[in-house]
């Protein structure tokens, strides 16, 4: 049972992967509600972070190390100003359903 | 050479300094003094233009730990970007006041914005080339949504934001492949591992793949240009203008720094898939754009379309090629700010002036517009003698001399497609009756400068070697061979 033993590299990118994976799902198949359009992009970016980590861990390089600090940091700034266009949005169209959003197009 | 001087990095401290500075001085303004914050802006912008310039050196510089290069391709691009920029405001400040958005917010987010954009352009590690990015696209995303009672502008920000956001963690992936394959973030230590054979191939090809993915969403090429046309529409026409013009300087050098340089190595993996993206914008910009009744729409159309033309010259993935693509990305954006500044002339308050309809007889209500609309229409077909002409000819030159002869018939086919919908906005320019009989008014220096900037698509079509000739020295002296 190899599966049970100490996980290697590439059971972490496998596990980044499936979880990348499910957040481009949860993007493209969603078609309820964009909060979890915002979550499928907060799943994304620890995909990577994921990623990033087992690499840095990998290669014994701290650099990816840092870059997983600036991507979380980053990601709560998008998520802010996500939620901000969220909130502006519910107010103007009284609703968040991504349905909803089909005004512009042509 | 790494100096640990902050002297490179002059013109990013002068514009943050500056951003908070606008920001402080604002809360602190009454409402009828809110163009303090306007002509802080332009100072800002001409000290950035000033510091560009006095720690101006010919060869490449490393500065902050190698996460930052100045070499002359970034004084250049950053030399436009700051020009763009203050044509910006200066085009759109009757607009933004019609609309109470003559704020210091808008100012603000506009230098904020101008320093992702200025990191991007001198970025020399993933770490910077990813936060330069960010930094830009959170301050449009926000610019994009602050028409707050707009319903169209909150479900443009919405969409702008989702895509920018899958296409960040599409990059991001890639550049996790691609440390994981190199092991380093530093664009010229990567392109030192891949050249030299390191790393797993296979991971390196399907970190590409990704790379070029987030690289195609931000510059808008087919098939991951779903956002342009709907955020070029929704948002306040003086957004799109700015979103429209200088974040393509930067996605220009960001695509150069990831793939001309640190992913040089994999030049014919990435030659390929540069070819579909190509290929699909052309033709799927130019067609689409035909059914287009708003002008916004048409001309984000046009902007894909004129996206793959770039490509057409970026992938020769020569000197040649390298130039043409940059002389066409500042033809373009010098076009494109011209046609926005167009739109945002003839519209008002409670008028938006983006309907293909308002330019029905615009030559009747004023010649001279309208034939600075011509120069911009003729640009954008490519026709002579405008400089668009030139652009178009040096990139379908550069892709004949690498041996992409079919793909550059492909192009001529498609422009002359694009031709028809350009040349509709001039007949119905010229032979059409006004319907609309307001006069159009602006301010003079809104008047000057967008009469210059008309005139400049003439002046750069007669006389292209100058601009061509500092693109291929710029290029040169950063180390493009």
């Amino acid at each position: 049972m190899s599966i049970l033993t100490a996980p290697t590299l590439s059971h972490y990118l496998v596990l980044g992967a499936i979880l990348f994976a499910i957040s481009m799902a949860g993007i493209f198949l969603n078609r309820k509600n964009v909060i979890i359009l915002l979550m499928a992009i907060e799943l994304m970016l620890l995909a990577v972070n994921l990623n990033f980590v087992a690499f840095a861990s990998f290669l014994g390089d701290m650099a990816g190390q840092v870059f997983v600090f600036f991507i979380l940091t980053v990601a709560a700034a998008e998520s802010a100003i996500g939620l901000a266009i969220l909130v502006l949005l519910f107010r103007n169209v009284g609703s968040i359903d991504v349905d909803d959003l089909d005004h512009l197009k042509g | 050479m790494l100096t640990p001087s902050l002297l490179p990095v002059l013109p990013e401290i002068i514009l943050l300094v500056a951003a908070c500075t606008v920001l402080l001085v604002d809360a602190f303004l009454p409402d009828g003094q809110r163009h303090v914050g306007f002509w802080l802006t332009q100072l800002a912008l001409f000290a950035g233009s000033w510091a560009t310039l006095t720690t101006f050196e010919p060869e490449p510089v490393l500065a902050l730990g190698a996460l930052f290069i100045d070499d002359m391709l970034s004084d250049l691009l950053k030399f436009f970007s700051y020009f763009v920029v203050s044509l910006m405001l200066f085009y759109s400040r009757a607009y933004l006041t019609a609309r109470g958005l003559f704020r210091g917010e808008t100012f603000v987010l506009t230098l904020f914005s101008l320093l992702g954009m200025m990191v991007m352009i001198s970025a020399n590690s993933f770490l910077t080339l990813y936060l330069g990015l960010e930094l830009q696209a959170l301050s449009l995303y926000a610019m994009v949504a602050m028409h707050r009672t707009s319903n169209d502008a909150s479900e443009a920000a919405m969409k702008y934001f989702v895509l920018g956001a899958l296409a960040s963690g599409m990059l991001l992936y890639g550049m996790s492949m691609v440390y994981g394959a190199t092991g380093s973030l530093d664009l010229h230590r990567i392109a030192q591992a891949v050249l030299g054979g390191a790393g797993n191939r296979v991971i390196l090809v399907f970190g590409l793949v990704f790379v070029v993915s987030g690289i195609a969403f931000k510059l808008g090429a087919a098939p991951y240009h779903m956002w342009l046309p709907d955020v070029y529409h929704g948002a306040p026409t003086a957004v799109t203008l700015l979103i429209g013009t200088a974040p393509k300087l930067a996605a220009f050098a960001f695509m150069l720094r990831l793939l001309g340089v640190a992913l040089s190595g994999l030049e014919f993996d990435w030659q390929g898939m540069l070819m579909v993206l190509s290929l699909m914008s052309m033709i799927l910009g130019n067609v689409i754009a035909i059914a287009q009744s708003n002008i916004k729409r048409m001309l984000a159309y046009s902007t894909i379309a004129n996206m793959g033309f770039m490509l057409l010259g970026f992938l020769a993935a020569n000197l040649n090629g390298y130039s043409a693509a940059m002389f066409y990305v500042v033809a373009y954006v010098i076009t494109s700010l011209a046609s926005f500044g167009v739109v945002l002339l003839l519209s008002r308050e409670g008028f938006e002036a983006d309907r293909i309809d308002d330019f029905r007889g615009l030559n009747q209500r004023s010649p001279w517009w309208a034939f600075v609309m011509l120069l911009v229409m003729f640009s954008l077909a490519g026709i002579p003698p405008t400089v668009g002409f030139y652009a178009k000819f040096s990139v379908l030159e550069a892709a004949v001399n690498a041996g992409f002869t079919w793909l550059a018939v492909v192009a001529v086919l498609a422009s002359v497609i694009g031709a028809f919908y350009y040349l509709r906005i001039v007949k119905l320019m010229y032979f059409d009756d006004a319907v609309d009989a307001e006069p159009i008014d602006a301010r003079l220096d809104n008047r000057v400068l967008l009469s210059v900037n008309g005139l400049a698509l003439l002046l750069f079509g007669i006389l292209p070697q100058p601009l061509m000739g500092l693109c291929v020295v710029a290029l040169l002296q950063s180390g493009f061979l």
